[in-house]
């Protein structure tokens, strides 16, 4: 799975070993990474990325099972500074710092919202000499913790647990950070994997999900045979616009 | 074939010599002192200059992310003389890169000094030259050879330097995208052609420098000025 997810997904998978005695093993990596170790034989049954494109391709490789795919979170840009004194929205506006850590838009799905925020806010060019770039967003939210960065544009999972101020980004600013899942082939006839990858779309488990600040969608009976995950309508893109700072 | 652009290892280049100079005035004295001292403390420093060769890039990295933070006393030092930080800067980078490949300067050279013996320096007190002067015009010229492998091992580790430039640059264009950053994101972006050309480059590189380094061990002839 995702590193951004890990917390959510590891507490899935406790939620999930209680409920139905199966074991789960959790690996961790980023997405591009466990991509390229499934197309070489890794032993995992479900691929948990972050985006949609992995999966995809997994499907069209003949290495994922075709029609497994669901996307069991969207993720969330917040702008963060680890100081709960500062208002992250206006300082990014006034430009008042000297570092903002962003993920690399060119590898990382948070680093590519991160970029269509600042354009959109016609900052991306003027901001271009005081951008760092973590390789993903782990380690732009790294850069700003250490106090290397005094803002970063990270993942909203990220921060809930941490102190500091956030500004969540209007979602409409940026191309929806959606990541899918699907059952890998080599799962085959396992139950276990079958089963948790049904558990991914269950109320429950989108409600965990959502606990750790994902967007989710519209969840599916565990049974119900019809496409699980996301329709086009069960993710309300229309949340309220709201900027607030959280202290710790 | 699209060429890559060279601006990386343009940066590469200028952050090898940087360091490699640098180095030099700081290992020198360093190694020189060790391969000497009977001092107790002598075990602690040459372990705390070897901690590199066997510290994960992602410990170094760590520490020093912490270490260059404007919160720190370094880094917020930094700060307030030249109101940039230090992490994401070239200068950053040096001090990262002096750090990282401090053994390969001073381990060879102190091999060098202590494969002198002590007669050489002993027949220059005894000629009243000073400690510096004997230094200068005995041991060091003795020693050309241990300046060049440790020279060239420095630099050459340094362009091929990766972790903790990952962690402490900020892959800022012209700043701290070096080389072997310039790589990662060509493979990870899925642009092999560049990825090829400059690692290809690379590879020859290291190729070159260490058959340079073998070849010259073997073959300088020791003289004394």
């Amino acid at each position: 799975m995702a590193a951004n997810a890990a917390e959510a997904v590891e507490a899935l998978a406790a939620d999930f070993e209680q409920r139905t005695g199966h074991r789960v093993t959790v690996t961790v990596g980023s997405t591009g990474k466990l991509y390229a170790q499934i197309l070489h034989g890794a032993p995992f049954d479900v691929f948990l990325a972050a985006d949609q494109e992995r999966p995809r391709l997994l499907v069209e490789q003949g290495l994922a099972v075709e029609g497994s795919r669901l996307t069991y979170a969207v993720g969330r840009l917040v702008l963060w500074s680890p100081d709960a004194e500062v208002d992250a929205a206006h300082t990014l506006r006034a430009g008042s710092f000297r570092r903002l850590a962003i993920a690399n838009p060119d590898l990382a799905p948070y680093g590519a919202a991160a970029r269509d925020v600042l354009s959109e806010l016609g900052l991306w060019e003027s901001l271009r000499s005081k951008i760092v770039v973590g390789e993903n967003v782990g380690q732009s939210f790294t850069m700003a913790a250490s106090g290397n960065a005094e803002l970063g544009f990270v993942a909203l999972s990220s921060v809930l647990s941490q102190g500091g101020s956030y500004w969540e980004v209007p979602p409409e600013t940026y191309s929806p950070i959606r990541q899918d899942a699907v059952l890998l082939d080599r799962a085959g006839g396992n139950i276990a994997a079958r089963a948790f990858h049904l558990f991914l779309g269950s109320a429950t488990a989108l409600a965990t999900i959502e606990s750790f600040g994902f967007i989710v969608g519209r969840a599916v009976g565990p049974l119900d045979g019809s496409q699980p995950g996301f329709s086009s309508g069960g993710y309300n893109r229309r949340r309220p616009i709201h900027a607030h700072a959280r202290t710790r | 074939m699209d060429l890559p652009e060279l601006g990386p290892l343009w940066l590469s280049l200028q952050l090898a010599a940087s360091a490699t100079a640098v180095l030099l005035v700081l290992g020198t004295p360093l190694a020189w002192w060790l391969s000497g001292t009977r001092s107790r403390l002598k075990p602690v420093i040459e372990a705390v200059t070897a901690l590199p060769l066997v510290l994960p890039p992602t410990v170094l990295g760590f520490y020093l992310l912490l270490l260059m933070s404007p919160r720190s006393w370094l880094g917020g030092l930094w700060v307030e003389v030249t109101d940039t930080t230090l992490t994401f800067s070239f200068a950053g980078l040096l001090v990262a890169s002096v750090i990282y490949s401090l053994p390969f300067m001073v381990q060879p050279l102190q091999a060098a000094f202590e494969s002198l013996g002590r007669g050489p320096l002993e027949a220059a007190a005894a000629l009243r030259a000073s400690p510096l002067d004997a230094f200068l015009t005995v041991a060091a010229p003795l020693s050309l050879r241990g300046f060049l492998t440790a020279a060239v091992l420095t630099f050459a580790h340094t362009i091929g330097e990766f972790g903790v430039v990952l962690m402490v640059g900020g892959n800022i264009p012209g700043k701290t995208r070096v080389i072997s950053i310039a790589i990662y994101e060509h493979v990870e972006t899925l642009r092999y052609a560049e990825a090829h050309t400059l690692a290809a480059g690379l590879l020859l590189f290291a190729f070159v420098v260490l058959v340079f380094v073998y070849v010259f061990n073997r073959r300088l002839p020791v003289h004394v000025a």
